[in-house]
Parts: C-alpha cells; sequence; structure tokens
C-alpha cells in the first residue's frame, strides 16, 4: 500500500474576479516524491503552490496538506506553513536583518526556540547551503544566487516536512542559475519532499519524479520527465516543449 | 527666446545673475524707506538716495557671496548660517531690548514655560504614535467597520483646526457631562490632530514595503502582528521617520495653541509676562528663540535614527 499522500489537492478551483486561475486542479503527492511543474506563463502554477500553503485562497475543492484540511482560518494556514517551505522568485530576505538574523526569526519566534538553538540549526544550514562565512552580512552584500541560497536554508531552518519552489532561479543572473539548482538537487537527493515551478529542464530531468505541465489553470498532462520530455502527449505541451528548445 | 537663454550657458548665468542684481536693487530700494542721508546730500531727492543706498548694499550683498563662493563647502555652510544668525541679532537688537528684563523672566519662561511645553509635547508625540500605528492597521484593514471608524477619524481630525479642536474638547466635553483640566484637554487635541496625521503617514510607509516581505514572513510561520512588528514595522520606519520628524517639529510649535484654554506653556508666559511692564517684544523673541533651539534639537535626534535605520541599506 503506498503512503498516506503529504499532499493533495481534489476539485480546486480559483478565481481573481472574472479570471478562472485554476480550474478542477486534482493532484496528490506522495512523501519523500519530488514534482516539477510547468507550462506557459499565467498557466496558474505558482498561484497552485500558493493556495498549498495558503498564501492564496480557494473557493471550491479541498486541499489537505500533512493530513490537515487547509481551510481559511488564519490558526489552520499558520500551522500548515509550519510543515511547508518556500523558496520565492524575488528570495524576499529581510534587509534589514542579517543572514543570520534572516534564519533564527522564525524558529525563535514560531517554534519558540531559545537563541542559542536557534543560531545552532541556523549555522548547520548555512553551512550546508555553503554561505555561513556570510552569516553576518546584511543580504544586500550579497549575490542573487547567495540570497536564494539563503533563502533555502532559511525555510529548511523551520524543518519543514515539504518544500515549495516558485520560480526559484527565474530572477538570477546566468551563471548563478547552477549553484541554487545545486542546493536543490542535494535536497532532494536528501528526500527532501518538493513541488518546484521551474523551466529548468536540466533539473526536472535530473531530480523529478512527475513532471506536472499545466496551461490556463488546468493540469494538462502529468508524466515522468523522460515521457514528458520525450514524448509529450498534448499538442499544448509539445507546442510548450518546442519553443523552450529554441 | 528659451532657444537664446538655454543655448549658451555662460549666457545664461550672466543674465542670471544680472537679473537677481535687479530685483535685489529693486527690493531694497522699496523696503528702505528711511535712507542713510549725510548732512551734504540732505537736498537730494529722498528716491535717488535710496536707489543709491540699494546699489551699496546690493554690491556688497554680491560681493560677499563671490566671497562665500571661494570657500570649501561647509565653510560656506558655516558663513551662510552665521551672517545670517548676526543679520538675525541686528534685527532683534533694533528693538532696542530690555536685557535686564529678558534676565529677569528667562528663568522662569524655562522651569516653568519650557517644563510644560515639552511636556505636553513630549505626551501628545507618545500618545499620537501610538494611535497613527492603531490608525494605519486600521485603515489597511478589509472589515469595513474598522476601516470606516479610521477613516471617519482622520478626516474628522485633519478636516478641524487644531485650534478648534482645543476649543471644543475643553469646553464642549464638560457639556456631556465630563469635567476635563487645560493640560489634558491641551495633550487630547494634539495627539488626536497629529495621531490623524501621523495614521497617514504610518500607512504609506508601511504600504511602500513590497508585498514580498509579508508574504515571506507569513510562508515562514509568523503571524500577521509578528510580521508587522518583527519585519514591516523595522523596514517602514526609514520611511516612516522624516515626516514623522517633522510632525514633531510641528506639534512643538502647534503645542502653543494650547496657551488659549490658559496653560502655563511657553506661548502663554511669553504672552503675559511682558504684559506687566509693557515689555511684550523682548518675551516674544525670546520665547522665539527657545522654540528654534528646542526644535534644532529634535533635527539634530531626527538625523540621529534616520542613520541608525538606514544602517542595512550601507554597502
Amino acid at each position: 500500500m503506498p503512503a498516506e499522500p503529504l499532499v493533495t489537492l481534489s476539485g480546486v478551483h480559483k478565481s481573481f474576479g472574472a479570471f478562472k486561475a485554476l480550474s478542477d486542479i486534482t493532484l496528490s503527492v506522495a512523501p519523500g516524491e519530488k514534482v516539477v511543474v510547468c507550462g506557459p506563463s499565467g498557466s496558474g502554477k505558482s498561484t497552485m503552490i500558493r493556495c498549498i500553503n495558503g498564501l492564496e485562497p480557494y473557493q471550491q475543492g479541498k486541499i489537505t496538506v500533512a493530513g490537515r484540511y487547509l481551510t481559511e482560518e488564519e490558526e489552520v494556514g499558520r500551522a500548515v506553513r509550519q510543515e511547508v517551505g518556500m523558496v520565492f522568485q524575488s528570495f524576499n530576505l529581510f534587509p534589514h536583518l542579517t543572514i543570520l538574523e534572516n534564519c533564527i526569526l522564525a524558529p525563535q519566534w514560531v517554534q519558540g526556540k531559545s537563541r542559542d538553538e536557534a543560531v545552532e540549526t541556523a549555522r548547520r544550514y548555512l553551512k550546508r547551503v555553503d554561505i555561513l562565512e556570510q552569516a553576518d552580512k546584511y543580504p544586500i552584500q550579497l549575490s542573487g544566487g547567495q540570497q536564494q541560497r539563503v533563502a533555502i536554508a532559511r525555510a529548511l531552518c523551520m524543518a519543514p516536512r515539504l518544500m515549495l519552489f516558485d520560480e526559484p532561479t527565474s530572477a538570477l543572473d546566468p551563471e548563478m542559475v547552477k549553484e541554487v539548482l545545486d542546493v536543490m538537487t542535494d535536497l532532494a537527493r536528501e528526500g527532501m519532499t518538493m513541488i518546484c515551478v521551474t523551466h529548468e529542464m536540466g533539473f526536472a530531468q535530473a531530480v523529478a519524479d512527475r513532471v506536472i505541465f499545466m496551461d490556463r489553470g488546468r493540469i494538462v498532462e502529468q508524466a515522468p520527465p523522460r515521457a514528458f520530455f520525450t514524448a509529450p502527449q498534448s499538442a499544448r505541451a509539445q507546442e510548450f516543449l518546442a519553443q523552450l528548445l529554441h | 527666446m528659451m532657444r537664446y537663454l538655454l543655448a549658451d550657458p555662460a549666457r545664461l548665468r550672466r543674465i542670471g545673475l544680472g537679473f537677481g542684481f535687479v530685483i535685489l536693487v529693486a527690493v531694497l530700494t522699496l523696503v528702505n524707506q528711511k535712507p542713510w542721508t549725510p548732512e551734504a546730500l540732505s537736498g537730494l531727492n529722498p528716491w535717488v538716495l535710496r536707489l543709491g543706498t540699494a546699489l551699496v548694499l546690493a554690491l556688497l550683498v554680491m560681493a560677499n557671496i563671490r566671497a562665500l563662493g571661494l570657500l570649501p563647502r561647509a565653510a560656506q555652510v558655516w558663513g551662510v548660517w552665521i551672517e545670517l544668525f548676526l543679520l538675525l541679532m541686528a534685527f532683534f537688537w533694533s528693538f532696542d531690548l530690555s536685557f535686564s528684563f529678558i534676565a529677569r523672566k528667562i528663568g522662569f519662561l524655562i522651569t516653568q514655560g519650557v517644563a510644560m511645553t515639552l511636556y505636553i509635547s513630549a505626551l501628545s508625540i507618545l500618545i499620537a504614535t501610538v494611535i497613527a500605528l492603531v490608525g494605519a492597521v486600521a485603515k489597511m484593514s478589509k472589515n469595513g467597520v474598522i476601516y470606516g471608524l479610521a477613516s471617519f477619524y482622520t478626516s474628522l481630525f485633519r478636516g478641524l483646526p487644531l485650534l478648534m479642536q482645543i476649543y471644543i474638547i475643553y469646553l464642549g466635553l464638560p457639556q456631556v457631562g465630563y469635567v476635563i483640566g487645560a493640560v489634558p484637554a491641551g495633550v487630547l487635541a494634539l495627539s488626536l490632530c497629529y495621531g490623524a496625521y501621523m495614521t497617514e503617514i504610518f500607512r504609506a510607509g508601511i504600504e511602500s514595503i513590497p508585498r514580498g516581505q509579508s508574504e515571506g514572513a507569513t510562508a515562514l510561520g509568523l503571524a500577521p502582528a509578528q510580521s508587522m512588528v518583527l519585519v514591516i514595522l523595522p523596514q517602514a520606519m526609514r520611511i516612516i521617520i522624516p515626516p514623522t520628524g517633522n510632525q514633531f517639529i510641528a506639534m512643538l510649535k502647534d503645542s502653543s495653541l494650547v496657551s488659549v484654554v490658559g496653560v502655563w506653556e511657553l506661548m502663554y508666559l511669553a504672552r503675559t509676562q511682558g504684559q506687566t511692564e509693557f515689555r511684550h517684544i523682548e518675551m516674544l523673541i525670546t520665547a522665539s528663540m527657545i522654540y528654534w533651539l528646542l526644535s534644532i534639537g529634535l533635527e539634530y535626534a531626527q538625523s540621529r535614527i534616520e542613520a541608525r535605520f538606514g544602517r542595512s541599506n550601507a554597502r
């Protein structure tokens, strides 16, 4: 019997006014699974993963995370977000805090850890993303790639069971993409459950268990990466992949 | 015409200087109603004397500006400050002030007047800041009732003259059965009025922080209040402090309006202490200088705080 899924979406609809952002999304992600979500811009990829940690409310259907039914209630959302780490396209580090302070803020205030304990955890993860030497600098003093690695470490400090990545390399200069993808690949190898919105097809091929292709708020196709990249079924996915190759 | 002026920067500069000189002479001619008249020239048309004096003065001013231009920048700033300060002092000197009277009264102006002014201002600033914080959060609320309360408050208290608010609170509250002292009435009016202005400053400051910051905090599991206090406000401070400093300085001087309900603060004493010996101007000038000194103190404090909150932006 397969393990209880960590995330389930069933029949999820969301609209911004008249615009239908998500239509009838049904998806389940098992613990340890790595899912890459791709699709043209405006297809609802970001909206979908933002719904999974309650940053966006949804109007119909049901989302569960770690067995908890995600409602619009503040308390429920906060409980879910403690299980879910999120990495944004624009890093969203806190510019008024040093790298280390960025990493210990939530463990101290949300998990109630002591400062020493939080610092110890933070130093461990900062070392893991290879940025410990910069711990006392401010975010603005770091390159984009370094900032994004800090953002990953900051999310890991909360010991999440699931990591969401929302186009983590899209805002980076090309030469910094690799250092971030390497960190993500390591994380995947260690068995973290991950849902990544990304157009890095090399990363998808190497790491993903499953690729999900979205278009106009719907999941059009799901397949293992090899199958998806070599023989996409839907015309829309074929078109999309053809454009990526150019 | 525009083309003629803009095509040649040196020409533009010459024309500008010449134009400035003519204006200066014209103003000095009109303003100086009693030109210096040596015996030998007393028969001349007074307008000729006025024009002559104005020309001499204007040339002196131009020469002075030229001379200052030769100094390094910091010295220029000091030079201008010292010169203007001396001119101001000369202006006060021309009133033939009684310094012995000032010396006799200044102790009381400070121990009673300044103390009361500072007490009222500091207390009002404190309360206004709390009001502004609450007001700003309320103004960003999705809840219509809360937004309605906050917007009515800011509209009303920004819409009435402060003097009116002081009267209404001091004279009006007893009408509904609550007798209020002059000092609490003054503090209440100042807090409510400045709280309303500062609500808008705080709201603008908070809204200027990118959405990603609160999303980042939320995604880490922080509650809204934690995210506001730990993440948003410390960043918003940089934007909030300069206009808030302005408000503090303005409030220090607007606290003088409280004198109308008989509070013994600086303005009230300045108006009343000179009465018995008919020395109004001494007291008014002394009080003015004290207000200025206090404002300079606040400006200094503001620049220190700004430097502190600008820290994380330094490379």
